[in-house]
């Protein structure tokens, strides 16, 4: 029999179908083992480069992408990387997330052991180009207020946009996402005064 | 189409039949990444490496796979090769790969891959179709370039902004700044893409037009050749 005519035959259909979705995941299986270390290892360069991008330089003698507790924050569990200098904790950094215009808006930031911000970036957003992306740092520098600021400082009451009373400039033509950074940036600096003491470790 | 008219493939591909102005096909990626045109490119040039790639394949395949499961059999064979695409430069590119990324997936729904295998692939020697991929993928890349740099204009006021993101650093020249303007917003959102769109084919039709009546002007003297 010609392959015409094999080509014909029901039980051809699903024997071929069988071999190519074998022969796809040999090919799937294959590819996964052989760059799952370089990707990995792509992704904490990400993350360390990242956690550079808010701790001043100079401030961490430890590799804190290793040190790091995990802790709850309103039932998601919320990892704390730890900078070191001479074995002291120096500063806590971590994410914060909340909803904004559209989506949820990723904020990464740094906290000193006095409860002072060092920095605050957003890492990931889907909010309205040319509007709400003024949060980016490198299309505007107002995520650049909130470093030195603290809970006392601001008052509780001012940890708002300006529209609201707070001391953060809103967007023209959009209030909603700074609102929501702020209102992040807040949270992340309750929940770090809530668990201070497991963050900085015995030396407190 | 014989497999010899390389000429012809390339022409059909790249103005004739081209997947964006023609075909209709892969609107969704068109709308979704055109918003500059340093993402149109960047779209367009990864979908024609996987579009060669995938041609290849359904055409070294084509006399295996019977007509009644070729549907399922390349749809697993595309969605495979783009994967394997992904995590390749995820792992190997990373830094375009941060930029590209989101591209990437978005390959495997691009219609127009499914569209050459099934119109041209399965039909056609190796060589013919690599060249088809190779057209039809410059074409969508010549469309999709088009329309991102008309929008980032009117959007942005910028035109190639972060070309040394994708490309490297000795292609910054590509970028350019109109100073003080603001940039209208609607262009950069979806119905911005679709009001671009519908103007661009509308000045090809009336091109086509055009060229069509002189052609018939000229051709009344003497009979066209066929």
């Amino acid at each position: 029999m010609n392959l015409e005519a094999i080509r014909e035959k029901i039980a051809y259909q699903p024997i071929l179908l069988g071999v190519f979705a074998l022969l796809a995941s040999g090919a799937l299986a294959w590819a996964s083992s052989a760059t799952g270390e370089a990707i990995a290892a792509a992704e904490a360069k990400d993350l360390r480069d990242s956690l550079a991008e808010v701790l001043p330089p100079g401030l961490a003698d430890n590799d804190f992408l290793k040190d790091t507790v995990a802790l709850e924050n309103n039932g998601k569990t919320v990892t704390i990387y730890r900078a070191r200098k001479e074995g002291v904790v120096k500063a806590a950094l971590f994410k914060v997330a909340q909803r904004g215009y559209a989506g949820d808006i990723q904020v990464l930031m740094a906290v000193d052991s006095a409860g002072k911000t060092l920095g605050v970036r957003v890492l990931k957003h889907s909010e309205t180009p040319g509007l709400g992306d003024k949060i980016e740092v490198k299309k505007d520098p107002w995520v650049k207020s909130f470093d030195g600021k603290s809970l006392g400082d601001p008052a509780p009451e001012k940890w708002a946009v300006k529209k609201d009373g707070g001391i953060f400039d809103q967007f023209a033509g959009a209030t909603i996402t700074p609102r929501a950074v702020v209102k992040a940036v807040k949270g992340g600096m309750d929940f770090y005064a809530e668990h201070r003491k497991e963050i900085l470790g015995d030396q407190s | 189409m014989s497999d010899n008219n390389y000429g012809s493939i390339m022409k059909d591909g790249l103005w004739e039949n081209n997947v964006v102005f023609s075909q209709m096909l892969a609107l969704c990626p068109t709308m979704a990444v055109t918003t500059s045109g340093t993402n149109g490119l960047g779209m367009g040039l990864a979908t024609t490496a996987v579009l060669v790639v995938s041609n290849v394949l359904v055409s070294l395949i084509r006399h295996t796979v019977s007509s009644q499961v070729r549907i399922p059999v390349f749809v697993v064979l595309i969605a495979t090769l783009v994967t394997v695409v992904d995590m390749a430069m995820n792992a190997w590119l990373h830094d375009l790969y941060k930029v590209l990324g989101l591209f990437i997936a978005l390959i495997v729904v691009n219609c127009a891959i499914l569209g050459r295998a099934e119109a041209f692939a399965v039909k056609n020697g190796v060589v013919a179709s690599a060249v088809d991929g190779l057209a039809m993928g410059l074409g969508f890349t010549g469309a999709l370039t088009f329309i991102g740099l008309i929008r980032e204009f009117l959007g942005s006021g910028t035109l190639f902004a972060q070309a040394s993101n994708l490309l490297g650093p000795s292609f910054a020249f590509l970028e350019m700044k109109l100073p003080g303007y603001g940039g209208a917003l609607l262009m950069i959102l979806p119905p911005g893409g679709f009001a671009i769109l519908g103007f661009l084919l509308a000045g090809k039709r009336v091109m086509e037009q055009r060229l069509a009546d002189k052609a018939a002007a000229a051709g009344e003297g003497a009979p066209a050749a066929a």
